[in-house]
């Protein structure tokens, strides 16, 4: 199979990560049985064997790509305690364990401001993805450009959108980021990159391509010296939707500065991932393209960033995109409205003892990057951070009728002439935003 | 093809030389108080020129397919010729023009680079701007469309080509949900400046699914705008304007059209996205079309004139929105409409079209608006039964022959 990607380290029996399981080096994660687990044992022979066919598809092909994770545990295992071979600084640990509480204090606040009737319509929260968002956006420069699904809440903040023009957005307030009248669902902006929040499935891949060409055009067309990188976010649903193959072969064809990030929380609603797709295992489809396929532990944000320097290195050097599978689980139901039934609690109980949150506050304490203290500070700040948000949104003031209009077109000559002859735009109706259009 | 084109398509062959003088049509428009000037093409192949929307008072029947020759006395003050082109090659002169002016200005589509594309709209510009700035995209329509947004979002300027509009309903998700929401959800922050251009309509036994109308599905995404080009100038100057407008536009052509030949300016222009064409002043009747039904309109009005009527012919251009201020003056004057489109009888420019003017216009009207219209059928592949589903010039002239009674 001819594959224009550079084989990096293409390993033998592919680690037990690629499994849906707890990772056998954790011996404190439970490891429930494979049947209660997927539900049923005729799934569960399929994927067992899945695996074996696969690890031999790793012996002979070095067609297939892949960076483990495995990098980093053999850093770990490598390295003693010393500060030299840690993975972060302290100051790099305190950064992404704030990032990671913002993004989880946030959708709890969602939660409940959603419940007391402020915010309406669907809300999807990223509770036990925070290592995801964090691992990959941490690392981005303010040109880079980030485009995510209607799961966005989380990459907003990352990307550095204040808060409070968030929280003023799910109010519908017109302080909002988007002046309230995107929603939870279209999270854009402009002066941080973040271009979307988009409802569809897949819709957003394209646009992140487009974003990565325009990245390519700069430098080819403009000559400039531009290496702006563009990630797009999406979930394992996604991953069988025609868009997502599409844009995979286009980005790896024109060798787009683009990383495609796979959310793999294993359920698109109600629809387990195993039961939609015939090969689960996403990352394999990379290769088929022409881009090395990863597959990481989504809920370890070390491993995360880890991954994510190499494959957002590889764009801003030109070497084309690389399609990152993270392992991942979302603690609540895909959205509010979700009564989230068909998930077995065993499973969510297994990854609740992996929330990545207390992962990583367990390394930073145990090797020494901070104190409880510290942490618990960064907490403090954070929580003071949301009541702040959520008090200037409660105060910011409701869409005037006026705004109804305003922002169809860019040009709004685009509503036309009226019958007297005269734009529309120029009706004082219109900026009223009563005119009949 | 062309002289089949030539010959089926009727009074292209009276009008095929006509001298595109004028005096500037620019297209800035926002002062409140309207200077019309207006652009006659006649089924005799003669022109004239010059203000005529105050001044055309001739009673009862007009004798003469040309209007007032008295008009002609302010004719142009252009200098130069003017130069003859095919309507493709219009097409591509305004692109060139365009992709000149800013760099920022690209094409994106299905064989628009090495292959010049496929009705050779983008011939010669590949290897002129390179292969990025005239992309060859894999056959991805909906991920390619959408690319183009991603890109209009962070700069560039994108024109995407729909290598027959028709393919373009496999990019509906991307032209309704982004390209013509994205500005709005994002609260002003995006824009989208594409435009999305291709041909369509009925052409010669291409069969159903390359003979769509698409103009009929998108007209009701709020955020776009449509036009329609059908003759060497206006498609140049629709070009420009559609790619220096802001809002994503959608542009489009008709398969029959592209070996049109006209004259146009040989100094810059650029036409008006909202406004429609004057192209027959008259008295008795407002006959509303666009694109290649505008020469079947022009055939039966030199019928017409025989019989002694006196049809105003508007061409719209102008799909989304409708240029209300001229079709309302035509209505207010002759109190009498026959719209004269190639879409589908159901839902179609003509029925919005319909409506609107009923809603604004209705106390003018001497009688029902009469709209004629495709039928409802799929496009046969058989010649005649493909000539059945589009309306025919004789239609035409009996539908006015009735509305005039």
């Amino acid at each position: 199979m001819a594959c224009s990607a550079t084989p990096k380290i293409v390993h033998g029996p592919l680690p037990t990560n690629s499994l849906r399981s707890a990772e056998k080096s954790d011996s404190s994660c439970k490891f429930m049985g494979p049947s209660s687990f997927f539900g049923s044992k005729s799934l569960n022979k399929k994927l067992f064997s899945v695996n074996k066919a696969v690890s031999s598809v790793g012996h002979r092909s070095a067609a297939v790509v892949a960076v483990s994770s495995d990098v980093v545990k053999e850093k770990k295992l490598k390295s003693s305690s010393s500060l030299s071979n840690l993975l972060i600084t302290r100051e790099e640990g305190l950064v992404l364990y704030e990032d990671m509480i913002l993004g989880r204090a946030f959708e709890d606040m969602c939660a409940q401001m959603y419940y007391r009737g402020k915010m309406f319509g669907f809300v999807h929260l990223y509770n036990g993805q925070e290592a995801v968002s964090t691992g990959f956006i941490k690392l981005l420069k303010k040109e880079d450009c980030v485009v995510s699904t209607y799961r966005d809440h989380v990459h907003a903040l990352s990307k550095g959108v204040p808060a409070r023009q968030v929280m003023s957005e799910l109010f519908g307030k017109t302080t909002g980021c988007c002046r309230g009248q995107g929603g939870s669902m279209h999270m854009f902006s402009k002066e941080h990159n973040v271009l979307g929040g988009f409802a569809f499935i897949g819709e957003g891949i394209p646009v992140a391509t487009g974003a990565a060409f325009t990245s390519k055009y700069k430098r080819e067309v403009f000559k400039e010296d531009c290496d702006e990188v563009t990630l797009a976010f999406f979930g394992d649903g996604t991953c069988n939707n025609g868009q997502f193959f599409e844009c995979l072969n286009m980005a790896a064809l024109w060798k787009l500065p683009i990383v495609f990030v796979v959310e793999n929380n294993l359920w698109a609603i109600g629809m387990s991932h195993l039961r939609s797709t015939s090969d689960p295992e996403i990352w394999k489809k990379g290769p088929a393209f022409g881009m090395p396929g990863v597959h990481v532990d989504g809920m370890d944000v070390l491993k995360v960033r880890e991954v994510a320097k190499e494959a957002v290195g590889r764009a801003r050097r030109g070497e084309g995109p690389t399609l990152v599978e993270c392992e991942t689980y979302r603690f609540r139901g895909h959205s509010l409205a979700d009564p989230d039934e068909l998930r077995d609690p065993a499973e969510k109980a297994h990854y609740a003892t992996r929330d990545p949150i207390a992962a990583l506050k367990k390394y930073i304490l145990e090797n020494n990057l901070a104190s409880e203290a510290d942490l618990k500070a960064i907490e403090k700040k954070i929580d003071e951070e949301l009541e702040e948000a959520v008090e200037f949104a409660e105060e910011s003031p409701v869409p005037a009728r006026s705004q109804l209009l305003e922002n169809v077109f860019a040009d709004p000559k685009g509503f036309g002439i009226g019958p007297d002859g005269r734009y529309r735009c120029e009706d004082p109706k219109f900026t009223e935003g009563t005119a009949q259009v | 093809m062309a002289a089949a084109i030539m010959q089926s398509v009727g009074a292209t062959t009276a009008i095929s030389s006509v001298n595109y003088k004028n005096s500037g049509y620019a297209s800035r428009r926002s002062f409140p108080e309207r200077k019309r000037s207006c652009l006659s093409i006649h089924c005799d192949g003669s022109l004239t020129f010059g203000m005529n929307n105050q001044n055309n008072r001739s009673a009862g029947l007009s004798t003469n397919a040309v209007a007032s020759k008295q008009d002609n006395v302010t004719a142009s003050t252009a200098s130069k010729p003017g130069h003859e082109l095919l309507l493709f090659e219009a097409l591509r002169e305004g692109l060139e023009e365009e992709m000149d002016r800013d760099p920022h200005v690209c094409v994106m589509g299905e064989d628009v680079g090495h292959y010049g594309g496929s009705y050779k709209v983008t011939k010669g510009l590949a290897p002129k701007y390179g292969d990025l700035r005239v992309l060859d995209t894999p056959i991805a329509e909906n991920s390619f469309t959408g690319m183009a947004i991603g890109a209009a979002m962070t700069g560039l300027r994108p024109i995407i080509e729909g290598m027959n509009m028709g393919f373009l309903l496999l990019a509906f998700n991307q032209i309704s949900n982004n390209c013509g929401m994205l500005h709005y959800t994002s609260g002003g922050q995006f824009k989208i400046p594409v435009v999305i251009r291709g041909p369509g309509g009925v052409g010669r036994q291409l069969g159903a699914e390359h003979s769509q109308r698409l103009e009929s599905y998108f007209q009701s995404i709020p955020g776009i705008q449509m036009v329609a080009c059908s003759t060497p100038y206006n498609a140049k100057g629709l070009m420009k304007a559609a790619i220096r407008s802001d809002n994503p536009v959608i542009l489009f052509e008709h398969v029959l059209l592209y070996n049109l030949k006209g004259n146009i300016p040989d100094e810059e222009y650029v036409c008006s996205l909202e406004e429609a064409e004057m192209v027959r002043p008259g008295e008795h009747v407002t006959i509303l079309t666009y694109s290649r039904m505008r020469y079947h309109v022009m055939q039966a009005a030199k019928t017409l004139v025989n019989k002694g009527y006196d049809p105003e012919v508007i061409d719209i251009r102008s799909l989304k929105p409708f240029d209300l201020y001229t079709i309302g003056n035509s209505v207010k004057k002759t109190h009498r409409v026959v719209i004269v489109e190639e879409c589908m009888r159901t839902g179609g420019i003509g029925a919005s079209l319909t409506a609107s003017i009923n809603e604004n216009f209705h106390d003018y009207l001497d009688a029902p608006i009469v709209c004629l219209s495709s039928q409802d059928v799929p496009t046969p592949y058989a010649g005649t039964l493909e000539e059945w589903t589009v309306v025919q010039p004789a239609q035409i002239v009996a539908a006015v022959e009735q509305i005039c009674k």
